[in-house]
């Protein structure tokens, strides 16, 4: 497939979520939805990625990390909110230590909603985010 | 020697979650380990100011995605005590078979992540791929993936008719016998037990003096086991807990292997001995505002759980507290690491499960 030109990699960081959209974000690799045959790749180096997947909202302590990891990453880069609490902070809007959704901190490119999100969901979001991708490395080629 | 501090998370390869240690390292030998909280913390016990108690179920299933049925259980369990409401019979046992399967789903999801800790990807993939079959199930009976929300206060949402839950039955017996091959792996193959044996010790007079629940104590010779004190329907279930003396990594996988068989066979006693037929009661509606206090003991995938509620007969409860199985652990995580390896910390952190969800809320 000619759209998928260049294989994106992908760098997976968890906010403040539950656990349950991580969950779903691991069960893309495995062999039911398997992302790594369109040479979708989870690495943990943000030097090397393409794609943020940021699961969870943002409280106190992880915005610098956030904000960390994109400073780190190449340009052109995409960001991917998975689920509802990534969105907007989901159920958790009204806790405490909660500030909202990851647009806070970074420009999100791409919505994945739900709660949690599921896997066909989130392989949607990437796919996007590569279009989105595709789209950045036009403007400043 | 001179020391080196090596930070380690809260972004880390093999963590999923954001645990942050910082190794003091002499050589390749961990002197210390420093952990930092906070990375995932929400605030969500103080959302029982904001949330009435009805709702509240829903924010306390989202603790932790992966034991979210069990978490439930406990709030719901909590409450009924304190309303001393009646659960009918039917609504406790679907609440016993729900929280079995997802103690096979949660252990097959950590063996899959402790797999891949050692670097053996195919055996990830494969735990993995049973572990889906697992969420087909929760799917087709609850609804949802990762999160069910069918607790109810005074009992269940939905049902599992007689047919469906033969099927079911018949399904994870299947399971099982496929698992036996993935389990021989783990057992036979010599650079798993070079990888993890010996690796981690954890002595029985150790294991007590940190108060270590769960898989973790039952892999260091200590039989303890929260489903013997027989709450919600345990007491009418033969159960042995399962014990390895070992202490070591190698040990702690095996008695996570041996609990999924033993899951299997409680949901077979459990289907065999819940009352059959259609359309019986499964929830008893709560009527007016709780009032009092209580303390509720689960037995999660990961080990003992304590809530406890205290509400003062308004619509919000007035303290909820959770105390999550990781954080009884962490001790015992932090003397292990200690003298360890480099190489070996990944295995170390993954073999008491963290969850660390759970531990920050």
């Amino acid at each position: 497939m000619s759209f998928f030109s260049r294989s994106p990699w992908i760098l997976h960081y968890d906010g403040s979520s539950c656990n349950g959209c991580d969950i779903e974000v691991l069960a893309c690799l495995t062999p039911l939805y398997d992302v790594e045959r369109f040479g979708v790749l989870n690495t943990g180096n943000p030097k090397h990625a393409d794609i943020l997947l940021v699961t969870g909202s943002v409280n106190e302590k992880n915005i610098e990390i956030i904000e960390n990891l994109y400073r780190q990453m190449p340009d052109p880069k995409v960001v991917v909110a998975v689920g509802a609490c990534a969105c907007s902070g989901g159920i958790f809007a009204r806790a405490y230590n909660i500030q909202g959704g990851i647009d806070k901190v970074v420009p999100v490119d791409v919505y994945v909603p739900g709660c949690a999100a599921r896997p066909e969901s989130i392989i949607d979001g990437v796919v996007q985010g590569i279009a989105a991708l595709e789209q950045k490395r036009k403007k400043t080629a | 020697m001179k020391r080196t501090v090596v930070p380690f998370g809260p972004q880390h390869p093999v963590l999923p979650e954001p645990l942050v240690l910082d190794l003091i390292l002499e050589d390749e030998k961990v002197l210390d380990a420093i952990p930092t909280i906070g990375y995932i913390h929400r605030g969500l016990e103080m959302m029982v100011e904001r949330v009435e108690y009805t709702e509240m179920g829903f924010v306390v299933e989202r603790i932790c995605g992966i034991c979210s049925f069990m978490h439930g259980m406990g709030y719901c369990v909590s409450l009924e005590t304190i309303m001393n409401i009646e659960i009918p019979e039917r609504a406790a046992w679907l609440r016993l078979i729900w929280a079995e399967i997802s103690r096979i789903q949660s252990h097959l999801l950590w063996l899959g992540l402790g797999a891949d800790a050692f670097g053996f990807e195919n055996l990830f993939m494969h735990c993995w791929r049973m572990r889906e079959q697992i969420l087909d199930i929760f799917e087709k009976t609850t609804g949802g993936r990762i999160i069910h929300s069918v607790n109810r206060i005074g009992g269940v949402k939905r049902d599992m008719s007689d047919t469906e839950l033969a099927a079911i039955l018949v399904q994870l017996q299947d399971l099982g016998k496929q698992f036996k091959k993935t389990a021989n792996v783990f057992g036979t193959d010599p650079s798993i037990a070079h990888r993890l044996g010996g690796v981690g010790v954890l002595s029985m007079e150790d294991a007590r003096a940190v108060d270590c629940v769960g898989p973790m104590a039952r892999a260091s010779g200590i039989a303890t086991d929260t489903r013997l004190i027989g709450a919600n329907y345990y007491d009418r279930i033969e159960l042995e807990p399962v014990v390895e003396t070992a202490g070591d990594c190698l040990a702690r996988v095996v008695v996570r292997m041996r609990e999924i068989d033993q899951s299997i066979d409680i949901i077979r006693q459990a289907i065999d001995k819940m009352p059959k037929g259609e359309g019986m009661p499964l929830e008893t509606k709560p009527r007016g505002n709780p009032m009092g206090e209580v303390f509720t003991r689960l037995e999660q995938p990961r080990g003992e759980v304590l809530y406890y509620v205290k509400a003062n007969g308004t619509k919000n409860l007035e303290r909820f507290r959770a105390r999550t199985p990781t954080f009884a652990n962490i001790p015992a995580m932090i003397k292990l690491v200690k003298g360890c390896e480099l190489a070996d910390v990944p295995n170390i952190i993954l073999t008491i499960d963290p969850c660390i969800s759970c531990t920050e809320r």
